[in-house]
């Protein structure tokens, strides 16, 4: 039901002059902003629906499209801001809670973006990663405490399971039904072909995947959803999701109009059903039963796997890391306050979590500081955009890093923070067999393996400045990291030292 | 200015060493003279020495050589040492007064024993407890600073030339089986005695060139452990991870430098099973290890050294032979100085370790 009060907050250019009234975007829009009127043989468009996704623009023969901001605005106000009002509007309207997609997008501060990283210069020798070897392989996993030798003398290699890694990250959980098959397929075969692995989030792994389990995360969340011995069984390794950097406290709801056919079979659930989350482990009260859950699935895996435990970037991060590095855990998973996700209470998303930059630099400190950095890998998200990021986190002390948004921008994805409709335009965030078909798993796969062979590219070019020429040497490399512009409490927690210094 | 320890100065240097693989000592005199051809690698900011073999008559007594600033410094620091260690000898450590070598700290030295009373009280192997001690002075105690602490071995370090240095405290008077020396070209110093190489603790000494691009995830990691990196400088670092590695977990020196200078994956990957498995553990149980960016270091120890290069050779260094003896410098001319016909000149490959032991039972 449109509410008279919001102005539609986009407006749709078309220009007359080069439509030819092929009604591409006609059939190309699932909100239905296009329509053909027979009479006048003219497109129009209601606006109200449209939610910016390009789709149109991008496909239409002739660019005769495009989406701008609509600058009909309500009267200007330093408190009462637009989007405050409009907000405002729509609750007096459905008496129900705001729901937004994706990452946090107001303008809170980027760390990444006030950090900057050195090179080499005169007193050691920057390396040239086109004519010297540069190696970005990490192994994720607890260390042993204590070298070991048997009778003879000889070393014992009693390393834990790990996980290997050609480049330290990874594609973040995001759930079958949350996205679509092909959007799995994609980064199922990407992180085969590129050696890293993906992440199956809590839906359950589809039974056409499960060929690529050795690259494969399989994730236990609250509901259970899809968990049963074969799929333990498929992954690398088992990760155990306490939170999400985009909704900490609460759990997932997947509406019953995304559990069809095949989402079903592979969530358990009965076709319709709502999948509810609940916010808890109903069966993880505290760390104690944190442990109990960690060794429950190591005894399904017969300890061949390592058990990842994802939480989200809280006020606490730093003492709670603490005790999941204690839990029998072999990698903790800690994502920041601007994580993306399928859909999310406005309030929550927004205003809930802390940065991961900070909640990083604290919980490496503190694990070092208790001298049990070994016991865990460090695996960082929410959000990383590139590959300088990366570098930055690694120099921070994270061990590798999930990307997630930036995988479903790889795959077409325009960021219009909708996915909560199911009316994904891109094919990503649907189950609506036509829109789904819109992304070939060849073309999505091929981006996401185009996409992480370019930040390699870039990571070893930011490496060889600073004489780095394996990425071992630079994780908890601080030195290698200066702040701009960050105050001296900013600085002592990232622990870095601020540029000129 | 900050000093040393409140700020990182790179700087590049000369090293040379040399070993008598049957045990002979060798007067301090010709490692000194090594060093005059190598003059313009260093900047006269630091030079020192280590000499193994050195103290036979207290050979089982730790010999600790402290510089403090003052008097009272001393006096306290002596009441310190009282209520942990022995101490069969102190005295000031001969110095002959050179125009080349001025601002002189004390220099003193002392041999101790631990109280096997506080041994037992605290739990600790004899090492551990030495390790701590030294380690504690030099955090906590300003004004005193132990730079060297082995049995039957010592280092001579100040702010100078190292071929002045090694003049200043009459080398040439001591005898080792091993020596290893160091001059240096710090970026930004205001020259401090302790910052000065060879770099030690225990029986464990490194003399290094480079600039260690690793060395705050190589510090961060090793500070884990126990240990305090006050000075900021790559060779603390390095000497702690070799001490951690060696004397903490057991490793051999040569699974030590295939931490440190880890071969490339794609080496591990060809090797036969036994040893890629064995390096792969190595490399990725100690990965924070891994020590990158120039480097050639030689590592000494009670009876033995070991010479490294980085795994790319970012820094010269070159081995020669002659008769009983190993030779080792940046520059073939400092080995030449030593022994004019040395043989078998070679330079050792990136990450290849070049380990010498002297013959069992001649130390």
């Amino acid at each position: 039901m449109q509410n008279i009060y919001i102005n539609p907050e986009f407006e749709v250019i078309r220009n007359e002059n080069r439509c030819i009234k092929c009604r591409v975007c006609e059939r190309q829009c699932a909100n239905e902003v296009h329509s053909y009127d027979a009479d006048l043989n003219l497109l129009i468009s209601d606006e109200t629906k449209c939610v910016n996704c390009q789709r149109c623009v991008s496909l239409c023969p002739t660019k005769a499209l495009k989406i701008v901001k609509n600058d009909c605005r309500l009267r200007e106000n330093a408190n009462w801001s637009d989007s405050t009002i409009k907000e405002i509007y729509k609750q007096a309207s459905s008496g129900g809670v705001l729901l937004s997609s994706m990452g946090n997008p107001n303008p809170l501060p980027v760390y990444w973006d006030k950090i900057l990283i050195n090179a080499s210069q005169v007193t050691n020798p920057p390396i040239d990663p086109l004519r010297e070897p540069m190696e970005t392989k990490v192994f994720l996993g607890k260390k042993p405490e204590k070298v070991q030798r048997d009778k003879n003398g000889n070393l014992i290699c009693n390393t834990p399971p790990q996980l290997e890694l050609s480049m330290p990250v990874m594609f973040s959980a995001m759930s079958y039904g949350s996205i679509s098959y092909n959007a799995h397929a994609s980064l199922a075969r990407a992180a085969t072909e590129l050696g890293i692995l993906y992440n199956t989030g809590e839906g359950g792994l589809h039974e056409d995947f499960y060929c690529y389990g050795k690259n494969t995360i399989v994730q236990v969340a609250s509901g259970r959803f899809g968990v049963h011995k074969d799929y333990l069984e498929a992954g690398a390794a088992v990760e155990i999701k306490m939170g999400q950097g985009a909704k900490p406290g609460i759990g997932g709801h997947l509406p019953g109009a995304k559990i069809v056919g095949d989402v079903s079979r592979t969530r358990m659930i009965p076709e319709g059903s709502d999948a509810i989350s609940p916010a808890p482990h109903h069966d993880i009260y505290s760390i104690e039963d944190l442990r109990q859950l960690v060794f429950s699935l190591k005894e399904a895996t017969e300890y061949q796997k390592p058990i990842i435990v994802k939480v989200a970037a809280v006020h606490n991060i730093a003492a709670i890391a603490s005790g999941i590095a204690r839990s029998g855990a072999d990698i903790i998973a800690i994502d920041g306050f601007r994580g993306g996700t399928g859909a999310a209470p406005t309030r929550i998303r927004d205003n809930v979590g802390i940065p991961i930059e900070l909640a990083l630099a604290s919980v490496d400190s503190r694990l070092r500081e208790e001298g049990i950095r070994n016991n865990v890998s460090l695996v960082v998200g929410g959000s990383i955009r590139s590959a300088s990021d990366v570098v930055k986190a690694i120099a921070l002390g994270a061990d590798a890093c999930y990307i997630a948004t930036a995988a479903v921008l790889a795959l077409g994805c325009h960021l219009c923070r909708t996915c909560q409709t199911g009316k994904c335009n891109w094919g990503i965030a649907t189950q609506n067999p036509e829109l789904v078909k819109r992304l070939n798993p060849d073309i999505g796969s091929q981006h996401l393996i185009n996409l992480m062979t370019a930040w390699k590219h870039e990571i070893k070019e930011l490496m060889g400045g600073m004489g780095i020429n394996s990425i071992e040497a630079l994780k908890g490399n601080r030195l290698m990291l200066r702040g701009v512009g960050l105050n001296d409490r900013e600085l002592s927690i990232l622990g870095i030292s601020h540029a000129g210094e | 200015m900050k000093t040393e320890g409140q700020i990182r100065i790179p700087s590049g240097c000369a090293i040379a060493a040399v070993i008598s693989k049957e045990g002979n000592r060798m007067s301090g005199e010709s490692i000194t003279q090594a060093m005059k051809p190598m003059h313009d690698r260093s900047n006269g900011l630091g030079g020192g020495f280590a000499g193994y073999g050195i103290y036979p008559e207290y050979k089982d007594f730790y010999a600790l050589h402290m510089f403090f600033d003052e008097r009272a410094v001393r006096k306290n620091c002596e009441v310190f040492l009282k209520e942990r260690f022995e101490i069969v000898k102190s005295e000031i450590i001969p110095t002959r007064q050179i125009p080349e070598i001025t601002d002189a700290p004390i220099i003193w030295r002392y041999f101790v024993s631990p109280l096997k009373s506080v041994l037992s009280a605290m739990q600790l192997s004899e090492k551990e407890f030495v390790a701590r001690t030294v380690m504690k002075i030099n955090a906590e105690m300003p004004g005193a600073y132990v730079f060297s602490s082995g049995k039957n071995m010592g280092a001579f370090k100040a702010v100078g030339f190292p071929e002045d240095v090694g003049v200043f405290y009459k080398l040439e008077t001591y005898e080792g089986y091993s020596w290893t020396a160091h001059g240096r070209y710090p970026t930004n110093t205001p020259g401090w005695w302790g910052g000065a190489h060879p770099f030690t603790l225990l029986d464990y000494s490194i003399v290094h060139n480079g600039e260690i691009s690793s060395y705050d995830a190589n510090r961060r990691y090793i500070e884990m452990f126990g240990y305090q990196c006050t000075l900021q400088t790559d060779t603390e670092v390095i000497t702690y991870i070799m001490d951690y590695l060696l004397r903490v977990q057991g490793l051999t020196v040569k699974e030590a430098a295939n931490v440190i200078a880890a071969p490339f994956w794609s080496t591990i990957a060809g090797k036969p099973d036994v040893e890629r498995e064995k390096l792969t553990y190595l490399r990725t149980v100690f990965s924070n290890l891994l020590i990158t960016g120039p480097f050639s270091i030689v590592f000494g120890f009670n009876g033995g050294l070991m010479a490294l290069n980085d795994r790319l050779k970012l820094r010269s260094m070159v081995v020669g032979e002659k008769d009983d003896k190993v030779l080792i410098a940046s520059e073939e001319a400092a080995i030449r100085v030593m022994e004019p016909e040395a043989e078998n000149i070679y330079a050792p490959s990136g990450g290849e370790p070049v380990i010498v032991k002297v013959k069992e039972g001649a130390y």
